[in-house]
């Protein structure tokens, strides 16, 4: 049999503009609402551009409109909270590492174990770069780290340990032997029957009388944990999509093969599998960097924690509407540039297999 | 044999658990509780210096165990993270604006000497023309959640029939923020804590009233975690020592000066007499360096909520009982 | 050794090795807190549940007084919780639908606004969005007495939203009447119901109440606080986004085909969307909307940041007051575990049903 490649249908002359807005009388009643709508916005854009103050001290801020003096006054406090000023490249240099290697991970060019090798390098190097105490950089207690790269941190942190522990629970909820499966199963709607904040106040409150006395996690760690956790098993499930769409064909045949358990996972499944779900693991990425703002409900000085405590500044006037906008503006700018980037490189890979 | 071996760790017999002096002096430093931010009593100023009264309280202790006042590192704590956070090791001091009560005192802490006096208050903008309790009727009053105040809050309004409405929150910048942007009548808290917010962020703080919410007073004690007697009495003697140091006459410029002192009691305190600091588990003088270094209760107060500070609040309940006011220092001896 | 090549044998041993590992780390996590509590001297057990909580909750579905026990107080916090969860499932429901019909809409602006909608709400935490909103309603609208007044009778101000209410009792009724007007007629079913409803309340004679200051703030009427405000708002348009997705990926599901036989059978395309498409959608769209509907029961926690008492808060309060926090986070788990558990129960067991169906 010969297939026929799909073509796409001839191409319609494009519906003059005016006709696709005002056809009929709904599209017209919907055009003029929609534009109604927008209209009814403008007096925002009015307090966000025309009457924001956009340079000069808190006594300017006064009049109304939009403080964005404020903003690039204490831009330095959300961004970095408060880390010695003095050190301030380190956490720079932290941010700058953690872009380059996220999009470096995003390009299938660089998908190798390699890859997995230089992420435990990086993220060691971040580590030291923010804690210091050696190679004559100065010592700064995680207490004092703050603000964005914080954010970045516990995001990266979180997937980086939450994705081999999810490899572990999505395997093993494919398993055969009940008692691995059962377990698999257990954590994984344990975790995902939570609310993060509930996971979190765990490993705020709860985590230190679990562990022998003598044991001290600090706070950032255990703040971690929970986050991590709580990746790995919507990362689980998530894998697990790419494991089922596997079938059960390519792994009876390394069997035949006599190709043993791990290595028919490393070399024949786990790729297949994680191919087929770059998609949705670009997505719970993006969801587990939105949810490192909820650390700031148990105290951890991420970026929402130090706005948040900037906007407290009683010199300006309660700045706090536009401090959550240039919080979220730099959460906007993260997720969506994941997004764009990661549906950017898709296409590629596509229009390359169809080549 | 793997889970022989982790059967063997959960069935070990439980280790010799450290002292918290132990473990303070092995970590090389002290790690105290502190709050999100209450100026006079503990806030990290523009340098991210941590300074306060409840700061000054830690410090004393740092010098008291390493001779070194910065030999301490602050945690910030939300209301209802510091009690675990301090039963649980992961501090070793809460000297946080904390009232010593029955049910805390009762439930994994345990509470030192006294560094603070207070009854709790109200604070209303003068605009309302409110200066009482009793014309507070139907006002919307913020709260932290984590204090003492939510029971208050509740107390007054029962007491007095008011029909007070609570506006709750679990963070403190939220709940200042609140009542500064008009959500709530009033805002609650202890009375001394109400002079630094109204000193430090309100806008013109002549607007603001404040007057006490309750005929008591509460004492704000640190505390340290329930069933470590030693770590207890070198904290309570610590913050004895600048109380006491304030009866002598004693002073961080003064110090020296009673070098050649021929006093029993000023040569006990100091440790030229040794015996004290050596019971503790700490120097003979320990208290004089805690006077070099922090000073005594007089200037620690001054510098930091009374009259060269920015809240500029008197002694009052606050003073030697020489003087009139309910601090009673021990004796050295 | 033979015997260990054996694939059950080895799976057994490996089964068996397990479960003692995962025994022991529970037995050393017990051990480990037993020896904790014991030796910092906290206090456990179940008994604080009947004091009296003594800690004023802002506003409550339940009735509420600080001499209610602490168990009571869980109980209000839980009803808040589910309170806030239905109304926000709801709201997200009806805007969600109108968010994914403009995404699918031939109108090139309706389209452009969906999906600008939805790319705006899915890249922003919801936290950031509720302190927002929390941030806007305290700090843009006046004081009580300088109440900003858009239509007569409702009420804009820092301390809330007030609206003019009917008296409940009535108000029921009149719901009542109406709907079973909707139902006993066969045609104008709308008009009909809406027609009962109003001469129900004519004839009852109910009058309208509207709000007025009184003291420091408005009485009578309904009253929306700004925590309760801010947080339905936020949460409404930040789920609304992703059931709209959901709703439009429904309707793309369904084969292009099913619209050009409904235009062929001569149908409206309203005709075609009610009848044809949304009932196969709608098994599409099933499933991940009820997960959807699950992360905003547990999104309703959130709601802490902004001081809305739902149980996260009062769970918060209680650890304070007693210093019970393991007992208080059991609870707070226990809730939630058993709210997922049992949705996901009953969606495999209707998964398995609408598997028959498709064939």
């Amino acid at each position: 049999m010969e297939h026929i490649a799909a073509r796409p249908a001839p191409a319609k002359p494009p519906a003059p503009i005016l006709r696709i807005l005002f056809g009929d009388a709904v599209s017209a009643l919907i055009t003029v609402g929609v534009i109604g709508l927008i209209v009814m916005m403008l007096p925002v854009l009015d307090w966000a551009v025309f009457d924001a103050v956009w340079q000069g001290d808190a006594e300017a801020c006064r009049a109304g409109g939009a403080c964005w003096a404020y903003i690039h006054d204490k831009a330095r406090l959300i961004l970095f909270g408060i880390y010695p000023p003095d050190q301030q490249w380190r956490p720079v240099v932290v941010i700058v590492l953690i872009l380059a290697m996220v999009v470096a991970s995003l390009s299938p060019r660089f998908w190798n174990a390699g890859l997995a090798l230089l992420w435990g390098g990086a993220i060691a190097v971040m580590l030291v770069l923010m804690k210091g105490g050696v190679f004559g950089m100065v010592d700064v207690p995680t207490a004092k780290w703050g603000g964005l790269p914080v954010t970045l941190l516990l995001a990266v942190l979180s997937l980086g340990m939450g994705f081999p522990l999810a490899v572990l629970l999505a395997l093993g909820r494919q398993s055969n032997l009940p008692v691995v499966k059962g377990i698999s199963v257990c954590v994984i709607e344990l975790v995902r029957g939570l609310p993060l904040i509930g996971l979190l106040f765990v490993a705020a409150i709860l985590l230190p009388l679990l562990l022998p006395s003598d044991w001290t996690i600090d706070k950032l760690g255990r703040t971690v944990a929970a986050l991590t956790i709580f990746a790995a098993a919507y990362l689980a499930e998530v894998l697990r999509g790419g494991l089922q769409g596997l079938g059960k064909g390519q792994a009876e045949a390394a069997q035949g093969l006599g190709i043993s358990y791990w290595k028919m996972v490393w070399h024949i499944i786990l790729p297949q599998a994680i191919q087929k779900v770059i998609p949705p693991l670009t997505n719970t990425a993006i969801v587990m960097v939105k949810n490192t703002s909820l650390v700031m409900i148990v105290g951890v000085f991420d970026m929402l924690g130090a706005g948040r405590a900037a906007a407290g500044d009683p010199a300006w006037p309660a700045p706090f509407t536009e401090t959550y906008l240039f919080v979220a503006a730099v959460y906007f700018a993260i997720c969506f540039g994941i997004s764009v980037y990661a549906r950017w490189l898709e296409r590629g890979v596509k229009r390359k297999s169809y080549a | 044999m793997k889970y022989i071996a982790l059967a063997a760790v959960a069935f070990a017999a439980p280790a010799h658990a450290a002292t918290t002096l132990e473990t303070v002096t092995d970590r090389g430093r002290l790690i105290c509780g502190a709050s999100q931010g209450t100026v006079g009593f503990g806030a990290p100023d523009s340098d991210g210096t941590w300074r306060g009264l409840d700061i000054d309280t830690c410090r004393a202790v740092a010098v008291a165990v390493f001779g070194d006042k910065d030999a301490v590192d602050f945690v910030p704590l939300t209301g209802h993270q510091r009690i675990p956070a301090l039963q649980t090791g992961e501090i070793d001091i809460l000297p946080r604006t904390l009232t010593w009560t029955l049910q805390r005192d009762a439930n994994g802490i345990d509470f030192t000497s006294p560094n603070y006096y207070e009854f709790t208050g109200f604070m209303l903008p003068k605009e309302l023309g409110i200066t009482r309790v009793e014309d507070m009727a139907g006002a919307a009053v913020c709260v932290q959640t984590g204090s003492t105040t939510e029971v208050v809050v509740a107390d007054v309004s029962d007491k007095l029939d008011l029909g007070l409405e609570p506006v709750v929150f679990d963070n403190t910048s939220a709940t200042r923020q609140a009542f500064f942007s008009g959500r709530c009548d009033a805002l609650i808290t202890d009375a001394a804590a109400l002079a630094s917010v109204r000193a430090t962020q309100a806008e013109n703080p002549d607007d603001y009233v404040i007057f006490p919410a309750t005929d008591y007073m509460d004492a704000l004690t640190p505390a340290v975690r329930h069933g470590d007697n030693q770590w207890k009495d070198i904290v309570t003697w610590s913050i004895e020592a600048m109380k006491t140091a304030e009866l002598l006459g004693i002073t961080s410029q003064n110090l020296d000066t009673f070098a050649d002192s021929t006093d029993p009691r000023i040569r006990r305190f100091l440790g030229m007499d040794p015996g004290n600091g050596t019971s503790l588990g700490l120097q003979d003088d320990f208290a004089a360096n805690i006077i070099r270094e922090v000073g005594n209760y007089a200037e620690v107060f001054d510098r930091n909520v009374g009259k060269d500070s920015s809240l500029k609040l008197e002694r009052g309940a606050n003073a030697l009982y020489k003087d009139g006011g309910l601090m009673f220092p021990l004796t050295f001896q | 050794m033979r015997l260990l090549r054996d694939a059950r044998v080895r799976g057994g041993l490996i089964q068996i090795a397990l479960l003692a590992a995962v025994a022991c780390v529970i037995l050393w996590i017990a051990n480990n807190t037993a020896q904790n509590l014991s030796e910092r001297g906290i206090r456990t057990g179940w008994d604080f549940l009947d004091r009296p909580a003594r800690f004023p909750i802002s506003e409550s579905v339940l009735p509420y007084d600080p001499q209610d026990s602490f168990l009571w107080a869980y109980v209000v916090g839980l009803g808040n919780t589910l309170w806030i969860s239905a109304l926000a499932i709801f709201g997200a429901t009806v805007l969600g639908l109108g968010v994914g019909l403009a995404g699918r809409s031939s109108n090139p602006l309706l389209g452009g606004l969906g999906a600008g909608y939805v790319t705006v709400m899915r890249n922003l935490p919801l936290i950031v969005q509720l302190l927002f909103w929390y941030a806007l309603a305290t700090a843009a609208f006046p004081a009580p007495r300088a109440a900003w007044e858009p239509i007569p009778g409702v009420f804009l101000t820092q301390r809330g939203i007030f609206l003019p209410a009917l008296p409940a009792a009535q108000l029921a009724l009149a719901v009542a009447l109406g709907l079973v007007a909707a139902m006993l007629l066969r045609r104008w079913r709308a008009v009909g119901g809406v027609a009962v409803f109003a001469a129900t309340l004519i004839l009852t004679g109910a009058t309208v109440e509207v709000p007025e200051l009184r003291g420091f703030t408005f009485r009578g009427g309904i009253g929306l606080s700004p925590e309760f405000a801010a947080l339905m708002l936020g949460i409404i348009l930040y789920t609304a986004a992703f059931v709209g997705e959901i709703i439009r990926g429904g309707i793309d599901a369904v084969a292009k085909g099913q619209w050009e036989a409904g235009r062929a059978l001569g149908l409206t395309d309203r005709t075609t969307l009610r009848r044809i498409i949304l009932p196969q959608a709608l098994r599409v769209i099933i499933p991940p909307m009820t997960s959807q509907y699950l992360s905003t029961v547990k999104n309703t926690t959130l709601a802490l940041a902004v001081g809305y008492p739902e149980l996260g808060l009062v769970v918060n309060t209680v650890i304070n007051q007693t210093g019970q926090a393991i007992e208080s986070l059991l609870i707070l788990l226990g809730v939630f575990l058993t709210i997922s558990l049992s949705v996901s129960l009953l969606m495999n067991w209707y998964n398995a049903r609408m598997a028959i169906v498709v064939r």
